[in-house]
């Protein structure tokens, strides 16, 4: 199975595989919180992204999970340049998208498309389903005659499955599976390298949630795409990528392959869900559905408390200080110990445990583990 | 079948325990002018003993939703036919006048809703909003269901609620906003709760915060419980026994284990199998149920299953299945799948 | 130390107190200044641009253009434009919005005379049109589709759809002319002799006890104020029978009815409530366009008020008097406007006032 799927990538790779088609380095978006009496000035920011790098390979796909207000949403705009980002490199096919701008970044988005969670919401209800999608074909200069561009309105159609006589019919006479089979295509018609899909499945019924998951599987084998998946679902997001970025209050706290994130789910789950390591996936893991449901896990135990707090409550104390997170006894101990400073956009991913000096990219930044804290309680 | 048979738990649907609400071939048709009648709910009967915890799941439109409001009675009045019954105490609480209703909910049956802030009046604090249900039921002065709300919040894990009664549904997070709706919900001890997609429109950390509150509190006021959920992983962690509906019929129903261990209505099966889990071969293809709701057909002279079931036969679209009870297990299918599929 | 498990910070909008507010308002009456600024220039360059003059409007047709040459020099209507409007912001500032070229009076005297009544009648339309529209909304959405619903509803259309001037003359025909039952037009009967205290004809027959002159000024006012109250009237009960029907169907009412509250509980707490928000915005809406329904039901009822003021100042061309009139009515829209967002955030705690 680790085989199989290992030998597809590296097919897909093959034109210049070394580079990455995606490269965000340091990517930060930081919203001003404004107030004034007559004019407005800045007060403070909200840390909605901050500081995150991450490669995608081309064909791989690459899953990025976290719970609502952690920033992955708008880290997905950013990388799309559907926000502005305020620091940092969104490097596309070696081209920095983040610092295009007018007719050059246009062009540059017909290669990288979105999948929005609302298909109903971010279709034009007055535009039929052949118009929505000769609109993109023609924006990009794609067109190629009448008959040409029928023919390939056909295509794109039936390659997410449905009947041809769906080009002549509009957004709401179809269900929500239907629909975001449309969304899919639309991005599809301009022939993307890069989709970001995000939540592409939360919004459908569970029947239909797999028909899509397993449409897009059978898309990017085809066409060779890369896919950067938003959700909140772990098992979902799991079962579609390579590998696995989990965010948290704006920062990534942890990546890997989503085989490993398979393996840790073992006999030892319940033991390894007390660890300190890499709490935040963990907690995931037992919350959400699929197997590792509250039944088959101890939820009491690692129950998270209280809700995410928010990017801009947290001033200048690391991630790791705030109440919700459960993190080392020393980390608890001494919320604003060190870490960021307290003022000022921080420049850098890396994570470091205030204790350890810790810093190793990727690594948890709430905590660098039992083996490195001394003052961990030993199990 | 022998060990299905001996694991066969009497309360689950059985008949030895006086059960607390028993529903009776409920009905639901809507009726709008100039359209043909549709129904959402088409003969749902089940038992719910008292402490039991009990399931109705499936997809959206399937008359989950709708069977609850039936049951509490919300459903608007005009261009709604409820027919059947449902027993709770020994009264049909469908004969039962809009004042007497009025006077049992909230105080013997109360809901909790699927959408914490749109449910919440957002003009008035959450406080207030508890305490009326107290004062209405118990006839508390409102020194007295002040007191009473802080302690029911308290109860429901709301942090410092002294301070947050005073607090509007916007200034609280969505799983707090859950919290005080369940608070809400069991001020006056109800001994049935519907909780109708209660973790839907949470993060899935507080899901599992809500749910493991929802747990504790049933088995400590002994109050039953109708889970009304689409998610097969709540059901798995909470019901006892789990009804699966399909376009207003219940197609099976069977205690949790026996149901996830082995589901025999194609519709359960395929549902089980298309989710992916934690421990499924990671990037294979799904199995999918193939459509969608709108193939359905309708139930007469038919299964509505039929056109996206993987196992359908020629009888399927010829003649109504019938929901056949055996070993604790209801089942309405023509050709399910066999027990030892899985 | 760190803070205890679950103590999540107060949000900023629960912050929101006296000091947001008054920082609000202090923020909104600096906007507008500005905005009146700039409105001024607008009328100024506005009145210049219409056909005519006061000189034309004074001397008629066959003036010789060396007398209406020598009557624009003398009021120092000559000069460039904006020499003009220098001269005219220099006197602003002052207080001074001039003298009317007709009565030759200042115009702010003029003003302040004419307010009381235009108030007054304003007044009496605001509370017609609320107290009735109110209710008649709400009674409507709660018999959704019976006949009394559809009454209302067709009676709101034919109530927006009415020009003033007509349902004015219509009411005054019928009711006054034919019937009698009211004084066809005035402020006051020239047989009832009242003491003139504050302007506000009601009130002052109150106030000195002379209680025959306020009943005498009540019945002047009821034809004129339900012509003025017509429109707004109208569009409040459609607004609140839309929005309480909205209410209805939310999903807290049903929470409401699933705790088992008594109807009357239900429909005061949790339905009318959230009901009156959107309300409340059409209301601060409607006193803008009373302003402009005032000039026309004064012209038909002889209302010695602003409108009257005005329609005689577009016929005469008396810039004076049309800059000082135009500008009060957009300071009163944006007070009253204010005074909606503030009632907003008062009724309604999600509001941030920013």
């Amino acid at each position: 199975m680790a085989e199989t799927s290992n030998a597809s990538a590296s097919e897909a790779q093959a034109p210049d595989a070394a580079a990455p088609l995606l490269d965000v380095r340091d990517l930060a978006v930081h919203f001003p919180i404004k107030r004034g009496v007559l004019l407005d000035r800045t007060v403070g920011h909200v840390y909605a992204v901050d500081g995150v790098s991450l490669q995608v390979r081309r064909g791989e796909t690459y899953g990025l999970v976290g719970e609502s207000g952690c920033g992955k949403s708008t880290l997905g705009r950013a990388i799309l340049r559907l926000v502005d980002p305020t620091a940092g490199t969104v490097e596309f096919d070696g081209v920095d998208v983040a610092q295009l701008a007018g007719e050059r970044l246009r062009t540059m988005r017909r290669r990288f498309q979105m999948v929005f969670q609302d298909p109903m919401s971010s279709l034009d209800p007055r535009q039929s389903v052949e118009s929505l999608l000769r609109e993109g074909i023609q924006a990009h200069g794609l067109s190629r005659g009448a008959e040409g561009d029928g023919a390939r309105l056909r295509e794109l159609v039936d390659s997410v499955g449905l009947p041809v006589a769906a080009l002549r019919r509009y957004p709401h006479e179809f269900s929500g599976g239907q629909r975001q089979r449309i969304g899919i295509a639309r991005a599809l018609s301009v022939e993307p390298d890069l989709i970001v899909a995000d939540e592409p499945v939360s919004a459908l019924d569970v029947s239909v949630q797999a028909q899509v998951l397993n449409l897009l599987g059978r898309l990017q084998a085809e066409l060779g795409l890369t896919y950067l998946v938003i959700a909140h679902d772990l098992a979902v997001v799991r079962h579609v990528s390579d590998r696995v970025g989990v965010m948290y209050l704006g920062g990534l706290v942890e990546e890997a392959p989503s085989q490993a994130l398979y393996a840790t789910r073992s006999t030892r789950t319940r033991r390894r869900c007390c660890r300190p390591s890499r709490c935040r996936t963990l907690i995931w893991r037992t919350a959400g559905s699929g197997s590792c449901s509250p039944a088959t896990c101890r939820p009491r135990r690692h129950r998270r408390r209280g809700a995410v707090s928010t990017p801009a409550a947290r001033g200048g104390s690391r991630r790791a200080a705030t109440p919700n997170v459960p993190s080392c006894g020393w980390c608890r101990a001494h919320p604003t110990a060190t870490g960021w400073p307290a003022t000022g956009p921080r420049r850098s991913a890396a994570a470091r445990c205030s204790h350890t000096g810790w810093s190793r990219r990727w690594r948890p930044m709430t905590c660098s583990g039992p083996a490195l804290c001394p003052s961990t309680p030993v199990r | 079948m022998t060990t299905a048979q001996r694991t066969d738990d009497t309360r689950g649907g059985g008949p030895t325990a006086e059960p607390l609400l028993s529903v009776r071939d409920l009905r639901v048709a809507f009726q709008r002018k100039g359209e043909p009648e549709t129904v959402a709910v088409d003969g749902v009967s089940f038992d719910v003993a008292p402490g039991q915890v009990v399931g109705l799941v499936g997809e959206s439109g399937c008359g989950k939703s709708v069977t609850s409001m039936a049951i509490m009675r919300l459903l608007p009045e005009r261009g709604v036919r409820v027919s059947g019954s449902v027993m709770m105490d020994g009264t049909d609480l469908l004969t039962l006048s809009d004042t007497q209703m009025r006077e049992r909910r909230g105080r013997d049956m109360s809901m909790v809703f699927q959408d914490p802030l749109t449910s919440l009046n957002p003009v008035i604090p959450v406080g207030l909003q508890v305490t009326e249900v107290l004062r209405r039921h118990r006839g508390m002065n409102s020194d007295a269901a002040r007191k009473a709300a802080v302690e029911l919040l308290d109860r429901v894990g709301i942090p410092d609620p002294r301070r947050r009664l005073d607090s509007y549904p916007h200034q609280m997070s969505g799983g707090m906003r859950q919290r005080a709706l369940i608070a809400i919900a069991l001020a006056c001890s109800p001994r049935l709760l519907i909780a109708d997609e209660p973790t839907t429109a949470l993060d899935v950390t507080i899901q599992a915060q809500i749910l493991e509150l929802l747990r504790e509190l049933v088995r400590e006021t002994g109050a039953a419980l109708v889970m009304i959920t689409h998610d097969l992983g709540v059901v798995a962690g909470l019901c006892e026994t789990v009804n699966v509906l399909y376009a207003g019929r219940i197609v099976e129903r069977a205690q949790r284990h026996r149901l996830f261990g082995t589901p025999r209505h194609p519709y359960t099966h395929g549902l089980l199998r298309s989710i992916p889990r934690m421990d499924s071969p990671q990037g294979e293809e799904l199995p999918a149920i193939r459509g969608s709701v709108v193939d359905n057909v309708p139930w007469d002279h038919a299964c509505a299953f039929a056109p996206r079931c993987p196992r359908s036969l020629d009888v399927c679209v010829e003649v109504t299945p019938a929901g056949e009870t055996s070993g604790g297990r209801l089942l309405r299918c023509h050709n399910p799948v066999p027990a030892s599929a899985e | 130390m760190a803070p205890p498990y679950g103590a999540v910070p107060l949000s900023a909008s629960e912050l929101i107190g006296g000091g947001m507010m008054l920082r609000f308002v202090v923020r909104r009456l600096l906007q507008v200044l500005p905005t009146l600024l700039l409105l001024s220039i607008v009328v100024f360059a506005w009145l210049r641009s219409l056909p005519g003059g006061p000189a034309t409007a004074f001397l008629g047709d066959r003036a010789t253009p060396e007398s209406i040459a020598e009557l624009n020099r003398l009021m120092g209507l000559d000069q460039p434009i904006w020499v003009q409007y220098g001269r005219f912001l220099g006197r602003v500032v002052t207080g001074d919005f001039g003298t009317s070229s007709i009565t030759g009076q200042p115009v702010l005297d003029e003003i302040g005379r004419a307010l009381p009544a235009t108030i007054e009648l304003s007044i009496a339309a605001l509370v017609l049109a609320v107290g009735l529209g109110i209710p008649l909304g709400y009674v409507a959405a709660r018999y959704r589709g019976r006949p009394l619903d559809v009454a209302t509803v067709i009676g709101t259309l034919v109530g927006v759809a009415v020009p003033v001037f007509f349902l004015g003359y219509v009411l005054k025909d019928v009711f006054a002319v034919d019937l009698g039952w009211f004084p066809p037009s005035g402020r006051q009967s020239v047989a009832v002799d009242a003491t003139n205290v504050t302007g506000f004809a009601v009130l002052d027959g109150f106030l000195t006890r002379e209680f025959d002159a306020s009943l005498d000024a009540l019945r002047h006012l009821v034809l004129p104020a339900i012509t003025l109250a017509t429109i707004p009237l109208a569009v409040i009960v459609r607004i609140t029978r839309a929005s309480v029907l909205d209410v209805l169907g939310s999903d807290f009412v049903r929470t409401a009815n699933s705790k088992g509250l008594a109807p009357g509980t239900i429909r005061g707490r949790h339905v009318l409530r959230n009901a009156l928000l959107p309300v409340s915005t059409t209301i601060g809406l409607q006193v803008g366009l009373l302003l402009a329904g005032a000039v026309l039901t004064e012209r038909v009822f002889v209302w010695g008020g602003i409108g009257t003021l005005l329609a005689d100042a577009i016929t005469l061309r008396d810039y004076p008097r049309l800059q000082a009139v135009l500008l009060l009515g957009a300071l009163v829209y944006v007070l009253v406007n204010l005074l909606v967002d503030l009632s907003y955030a008062i009724i309604d705690p999600r509001v941030r006032l920013s």
